[in-house]
């Protein structure tokens, strides 16, 4: 029934579980995993892991004050939890999250393609690219670590198809050119730790505009 | 105080196939905590995670006072969201490292961790012993892979576990084999998806 391909490399799992992954990769992780069972199977195992840890951590006594206290609070009134935030169509949770329920701003990015920034700051980016079917995303390569998930349509480039749930991990080494294939307009997550930078001359103009 | 081995009520001991099956002692308690808002069990899972909690935040940095801090907020937690225990896709000490480390996010560095989407839960469910002891089988054989690496490899595991390493540091193997506990979890989360769809 599952047909995706691309998974997230265990390492990369592994820093989203130990919690030292960035936010924009953890948004990309965490809609991955939304969309892919062994992902979160693979997910809850490394949290045995740690567990496994925790479980064998010497043991530092705490305060019979702390735990008066939590044991006196079991009963305390408190307010209930937030309704789970839910999949809006091919948005999974996590990007209905980072984009505070609200639908996507799309801005063009010039012929076939626009974006909608969800988060921006100094541990990288995270955004939904739309690109219409047979345009390609401009020509770009990557000063660090980049992660596209696609969440509608398909793209393909140099190193293979990309459908609905398939995760591209790319780094400064691949110069890659994704074109969205025919069918519906391909919808991605990606984000980055460093800005993009475009090889062609024309998307560098813009970059300052669009912060790609 | 009472002692840590709480009685199951008649009739709420787990059977499979007629036999009655035994669960650790941890997955006792927090089942326990989950169905019957048992306070005792509650306490023995305090005095098991309580100070194994503040061993793991002093060792990563966190001072004692902020420690403790942590330790109320996460056995809080424990308490408060015993609901969304599942004890066929989580055994007891993952599902507090998990609530641990979202709370020391949260606290530390004041961000919210992106989560992944809830899996819906049938309505009725009734559990399946077999897998929920095989899980913590698989869950013991972690510990004791874990106690058989060297002081220097499980200090490295240690790090990564508790995000003192980048994914560019935390090399593809941790040296943890995750392959079969990664298989059984994944058949608790295919049995939920053929419930959902009413195929059993």
């Amino acid at each position: 029934m599952q047909s995706i391909h691309h998974h997230i490399p265990d390492s990369l799992l592994a820093a989203y579980v130990s919690g030292a992954l960035p936010r924009p990769f953890g948004v990309v992780v965490a809609a991955h995993v939304s969309l892919c069972e062994t992902c979160r199977a693979a997910m809850l195992a490394h949290e045995a892991a740690g567990g496994a840890i925790l479980d064998s951590f010497e043991p530092i006594e705490v305060s019979s004050d702390l735990r008066e206290r939590v044991l006196a609070s079991l009963d305390d009134e408190v307010a209930p939890e937030p309704a789970p935030v839910q999949a809006d169509g091919p948005l999974p949770a996590p990007v209905v999250e980072a984009l505070g329920g609200r639908k996507p701003k799309w801005r063009s990015l010039g012929p076939g393609a626009s974006q909608c920034i969800l988060e921006h700051g100094a541990a990288g980016s995270v955004r939904l690219l739309k690109i219409s079917p047979g345009y390609e995303v401009p020509d770009h390569s990557h000063n660090g670590l980049e992660l596209t998930l696609v969440l509608q349509g398909a793209f393909r480039d140099v190193t293979g198809r990309y459908g609905r749930g398939d995760l591209e991990v790319a780094d400064s080494d691949l110069e890659h050119t994704p074109i969205a294939e025919q069918g519906e307009a391909c919808i991605c997550l990606a984000a980055s730790d460093a800005p993009l930078k475009f090889s062609s001359l024309i998307p560098r103009i813009f970059q300052p505009i669009f912060r790609i | 105080m009472r002692p840590c081995n709480p009685v199951i009520a008649e009739g709420n001991s787990p059977v499979q196939d007629g036999q009655p099956i035994a669960y650790s002692a941890q997955t006792t308690w927090m089942l326990a905590v989950r169905d019957h808002r048992d306070k005792a069990a509650f306490a023995c899972l305090f005095d098991h995670f309580g100070p194994r909690l503040r061993g793991m935040l002093m060792r990563s940095g966190v001072s004692a006072a902020q420690a403790e801090d942590i330790v109320q907020d996460v056995m809080l937690s424990v308490w408060r969201k015993a609901a969304s225990f599942n004890p066929e896709r989580a055994d007891v000490a993952g599902w507090v490292f998990q609530i641990a480390r979202n709370r020391k996010i949260d606290i530390i560095r004041r961000e919210r961790r992106p989560v992944p989407e809830d899996l819906s839960e049938p309505t009725v469910d009734e559990a399946d012993g077999e897998q929920i002891v095989a899980l913590e089988q698989e869950a013991a054989k972690l510990r004791r892979a874990l106690s058989a690496l060297s002081p220097e490899q499980r200090s490295v595991v240690e790090r990564a576990y508790m995000g003192d390493l980048t994914h560019a540091e935390i090399q593809a193997e941790t040296g943890l084999p995750l392959g079969t506990i990664k298989s059984r979890i994944r058949l608790g989360i295919e049995r939920l998806r053929h419930e959902l769809k009413g195929d059993r």
